[in-house]
């Protein structure tokens, strides 16, 4: 092996090494609380000292889903038997099953609406940005520069007036409102990404596509999209996962038919307080997908986060 | 598709006749391609910030639509300049920033220094670190609540198991002197990743040679250190900052599941107090004039770092 002195030494390695892995485990410690809450009962979720060791159980899940009602020891024996695991539960705490609960519905709208958004983002994003890349616009520069300072207001400050705009219109609490706002929140994050990754694609391809007799939107469709793919789909990843962990306006311009899942899952009360596991089994299942998506996700993620400011 | 007639008539035209017929010019694409975007922007962006302009001279209250609406000029800026919970929140949010970007800066540039020993499985341990970052602020930052109980939670257990203290003695949300290190400690948690990883990326753009140039002049490591590493990094570090600036200058999911502002106001930041004034109190004008007031400061303030960033990059 060639010696180089820029190399750390092996004992440098296994101290960075160390040092670098202690820090990860602690900072998964209260990511996988929440997993592992999500499979306590009740009362084990709050005993003292907390419990690592338990026997594991669906309570909290089956509590996420279902409204349950308590009925006395006498109504409860005159029942038939649960016809299912969940019921079993319920039944174990002296209550049955009322009905589904809210949360399978925020949860699609959170879906609805990140999927709408996202979509309607990079369609907008991927035109304006091979705008940007390719043709001379006018103050381009400062039209690229105003994309990106929409960025910088504070949600809250613009929702004073598109929550009258839209009470006027009669979007407030609508998916339509939801996801036209996502998009124009996205739309700078889409524009200055795409733009990164379609600069990156050689002219020649469309030029040489022109000269075959493509129209410019024949060059577009055929050549520079294809070519543009992964870069498409790492910015699309981008927005629906901001979208997915939105929460001021979401929880200001939404209340019933349009909520989604952030607003809604710190308000998910059990009997007697607030029922942990349930809280913990929404929040994993709302967290899963954006850690699956971040893992592959991870060669362009920095780009991403940082608009494409830094490539790496 | 090919059956149509009007592709057999563009398949049998000249490739510049038909180019000049089917296809418009660059120019009128470009317009056609931003146009969309440019509009959605406005619409949503712009005209709600002129409306905003607008209201802050007056004195509208969005829940009584019917009282008539008189301008009254400058006097909701004059009243915010005199409010005193105004300033206690800006007192607020400058604690939690310098607290927050000092944190995440040291322990940042730390972990992407040891990341960039390339010791083995660097690359796995890297995604794990960066896990929290992308995650839903406010429901993580609703479970933190939970770990933060007095006697039950997780974080006061190990606080306990280390130190010996009662872990039913402190309470991090409820305690006035502890609530706003609480909201530190998890935006710390939350977005060190974020420092750490545009770091790492000043760290890997320094080429081999410098060091090895540096190694044979007999510079010490600690000299190497502060006259290439460090200089190397600082855009890369300033950028991260100006992100982190802006984004924690506008906190207000984390922060609102965590404490919600309290206990009674040591943790309402400029964002929780604009939300309480305009959705709460409904004094829809003075909090339309607050809320121009927070965007021109950050709007100035990230302008006069951009320029000291672009000066130090052209060092």
């Amino acid at each position: 092996m060639s010696y180089s002195i820029t190399e750390p030494s092996s004992r440098q390695k296994w101290v960075a090494g160390t040092l670098v892995i202690t820090y990860a485990l602690i900072t998964m410690v209260p990511l996988l609380w929440i997993m592992m809450t999500s499979f306590k009962t009740p009362p084990d979720s709050i005993s003292y000292p907390p419990k690592v060791m338990y026997q594991p159980s669906l309570e909290g899940y089956v509590n996420l889903f279902t409204t349950r009602t308590r009925v006395s020891p006498e109504k409860l024996a005159s029942l038939p038997p649960p016809a299912n695991f969940a019921e079993e539960i319920v039944r174990n705490r002296d209550m049955v099953i009322a009905g589904p609960s809210k949360f399978g519905g925020r949860f699609l709208n959170s879906v609805i609406i990140g999927f709408g958004s996202t979509f309607l983002s990079i369609f907008l994003g991927t035109l304006a940005a091979y705008a940007f890349s390719r043709f001379k616009i006018p103050l381009a520069d400062d039209l690229l520069f105003f994309i990106l300072s929409t960025r910088m207001m504070p949600p809250i400050a613009v929702a004073i007036p598109i929550f009258l705009m839209y009470r006027k219109l009669g979007l407030n609490d609508t998916h339509l409102g939801m996801i036209l706002l996502y998009t124009a929140v996205n739309i700078s994050l889409a524009v200055w990404l795409l733009k990164g990754f379609i600069d990156e694609i050689p002219r020649e391809y469309e030029e040489a596509a022109l000269i075959d007799g493509y129209t410019r939107f024949q060059a577009f469709y055929k050549v520079v999209l294809p070519q543009a793919a992964t870069g498409i789909a790492s910015t699309a990843i981008f927005c629906l996962i901001f979208a997915w962990n939105e929460y001021a306006f979401a929880v200001l311009l939404t209340s019933g038919t349009a909520q989604t899942a952030p607003p809604f899952i710190p308000t998910i009360i059990g009997v007697g307080g607030l029922d942990w596991p349930a809280i913990a089994a929404g929040a994993t299942l709302f967290l899963l997908p954006v850690m699956i998506f971040t893992v592959m996700l991870r060669k362009h993620l920095l780009r991403g986060i940082t608009f494409g400011a830094v490539r790496k | 598709m090919s059956g149509k007639t009007i592709d057999r008539v563009a398949s049998a035209t000249p490739a510049r006749v038909a180019r000049k017929v089917k296809g418009l010019s660059d120019r009128a694409i470009a317009w056609i391609f931003v146009g969309p975007t440019i509009f959605l922007l406005l619409a949503v962006n712009i005209f709600p910030l002129i409306w905003t302009i607008n209201l802050s001279f007056t004195n509208f209250k969005a829940n009584r639509v019917n009282r008539a609406v008189e301008y009254i000029g400058l006097r909701n800026y004059e009243r915010i300049l005199g409010d005193s919970d105004i300033w206690l929140s800006m007192q607020a949010t400058a604690h939690f920033l310098f607290w927050t970007l000092f944190f995440q800066v040291l322990i940042g540039f730390t972990l992407a220094w040891l990341i960039n020993k390339k010791f083995r499985g660097n690359d796995l341990w890297t995604t794990i670190i960066v896990l929290p970052m992308m995650l839903s602020p406010a429901v993580v930052g609703n479970f933190w609540t939970f770990l933060y109980q007095p006697q039950i939670g997780l974080f006061n257990y190990v606080v306990s198991f280390f130190t010996g203290v009662d872990p039913s003695s402190f309470d991090m949300l409820g305690s006035v002197d502890l609530a706003p290190w609480s909201i530190v400690i998890v935006d710390t948690w939350m977005w060190t990743p974020f420092v750490m990883l545009i770091c790492l990326a000043g760290l890997r753009s320094i080429p081999d040679y410098i060091y090895e140039a540096a190694e044979i002049d007999r510079a010490s490591k600690l000299r190497q250190f502060f006259t290439i590493t460090i200089p190397m990094v600082l855009p890369f570090l300033m950028l991260a900052v100006l992100f982190r600036g802006i984004e924690n200058f506008k906190m207000f999911d984390l922060v609102v599941q965590l404490t919600g502002g309290g206990p009674g106001s040591v943790t309402e930041m400029a964002s929780i107090n604009l939300k309480r004034e305009a959705f709460e109190k409904w004094r829809t004008g003075y909090s339309s004039a607050f809320a121009i007031i927070l965007f021109v400061t950050v709007f100035g303030l990230a302008s006069i770092y951009v320029k000291a960033l672009n000066k130090v990059k052209e060092r």
